[in-house]
């Protein structure tokens, strides 16, 4: 445990001295936020009935962002092979990078996220909601993103084949995290929703840090 | 299973098995597309334009059957590393994906008449599609590595993901889909089939396995050969 809160520390502190990326992510996530509107148009009921399904793609899309970097700079300065001969399992390594992944992304897309929702005119009932299935979900993003990230080690082209590995396997938490937001505006019950996607982060947790571990042994042999 | 782990001994069988499973093939294509187009009665409420069951229902289930086939493969090739496994696994997933291609092709030109509509979000056509970004997906990876082993276990791992997640892919879009759908475009049940409906779908979905093994052969014999070149023309530049 105590090594694992060392990973932790040791990737947050190389994602601090390195300031700018967090940041970056969060102003992609407006940015793409911001398009919406210009692209359908300004009236605040049209806004309002996509601004749920337009914060969670957007989120998906700036969480994949940061993604390729999650083992790649560390593999090009050889300490990925460190850790790997390291006495801790190469699961807790990856569980431990995909933490500070979340803390340096998907936190910061959750904080942004309120003030989005404010300019997309989402219904003051979905705000909570809103928070609630991001905070459920973003973690699994960033678990799945790990695998995705483990298997690119070293591809031509990396990021555009990240996308196109990852985006299909995210679909169903977009399904759970949206239909949340709409249940809760449309005044139905929201837990089955959040249920699903604390199952599917149960489920990513137990199961992405070992293949995510296999792709990394076989990108180091 | 490990007695076909040899390559040469399994090239010894296919080589024997190839003929018989393309003349099966085409037995079976021209019987079942004979049966499909002249002896099958055309649907009361459907018409003619029902015949394109008999290449869509089939299509669609080789697009899932191949993707099963594919992780089973390379869980074998990762587990025992079987030599063969991650070759049958690479020459599966061309098949698999032009199947799922079909499918929605078929569909989609069955569906205007049908619904009135080129595209449906049906639970059952997205599933397909994201199928089918699947396996680009992982023709995409096996291609991207200038290593090809790294390429083939690479792959291989993310088959075994995309297996673990299409029933939650498949669940979820169902839920989705039942949230969302305000209007039903499908009939739910149908008639049940006559034999004269039924036994040509059986017998194309028979072809389209027959002619599976065919082309899996082919591939396989075609990437074992491959394999051998490659590594003469590395003897050949190293000065053997």
């Amino acid at each position: 445990m105590g090594k694992f809160i060392e990973l932790v520390k040791r990737d947050l502190a190389l994602a601090f001295r390195q300031g700018m990326d967090s940041l970056m992510v969060v102003a992609f996530f407006i940015i793409a936020v911001v398009l919406f509107p210009f692209g359908v148009g300004p009236e605040p009921s049209t806004l309002a009935k996509i601004a749920g399904g337009t914060i969670w793609v957007a989120a998906l899309l700036s969480s994949m962002l940061s993604l390729e970097r999650l083992f790649q700079t560390d593999h090009d300065d050889g300490s990925l092979e460190l850790l790997a001969l390291a006495p801790v399992p190469l699961e807790i390594t990856v569980l431990a990078k995909v933490v500070a992944h979340w803390l340096t992304t998907g936190l910061p897309l959750i904080v942004t996220a309120p003030l989005l929702a404010v300019l997309m005119q989402l219904p003051s009932e979905g705000f909570l909601v809103l928070i609630a299935a991001l905070l459920l979900g973003t973690p699994t993003l960033s678990l799945i993103g790990a695998v995705g990230a483990a298997l690119i080690l070293g591809s031509r082209r990396g990021g555009v084949l990240l996308s196109l590995l990852v985006l299909p396997l995210y679909i169903p938490i977009l399904i759970f995290g949206v239909s949340a937001v709409d249940a809760a505006i449309f005044d139905q019950s929201v837990r089955p929703h959040l249920v699903f996607l604390a199952a599917l982060l149960v489920g990513a947790l137990a199961l992405t840090p070992w293949a995510a571990a296999a792709g990394l042994r076989q990108a180091l042999e | 299973m490990h007695r076909f782990a040899n390559p040469t001994r399994f090239l010894k069988i296919a080589a024997a098995v190839q003929p018989w499973m393309a003349g099966l093939t085409i037995i079976l294509f021209g019987t079942g597309l004979y049966m499909a187009f002249f002896t099958a009665p055309p649907d009361y409420q459907q018409g003619e334009s029902i015949r394109i069951m008999y290449v869509h229902v089939p299509a669609a289930w080789m697009g899932m059957f191949c993707y099963a086939a594919m992780a089973v493969a390379s869980a074998v090739a990762l587990i025992w590393k079987h030599p063969l496994a991650d070759v049958a696994a690479k020459a599966t997933a061309p098949v698999g994906a032009a199947f799922t291609f079909l499918s929605l092709a078929t569909g989609s030109l069955w569906g205007k008449p049908m619904w009135g509509t080129w595209w449906v979000w049906d639970a059952r056509l997205t599933s397909m599609l994201i199928l089918l970004f699947l396996y680009i997906g992982y023709m995409a990876l096996q291609g991207a590595f200038d290593d090809r082993t790294r390429g083939a276990k690479a792959s291989a791992v993310l088959a075994l993901v995309g297996a673990v997640n299409l029933p939650i892919i498949k669940f979820s879009v169902d839920w989705w889909n039942t949230l969302h759908q305000t209007s039903s475009f499908m009939k739910q049940g149908g008639p049940s089939m006559p034999p004269e409906m039924w036994i040509p779908a059986v017998v194309m979905a028979v072809a389209f396995k027959t002619y599976y093994v065919w082309v899996l052969l082919v591939r396989i014999r075609q990437e074992l050969t491959a394999n051998k070149v490659r590594i003469l023309r590395l003897k050949q530049v190293h000065g053997g």
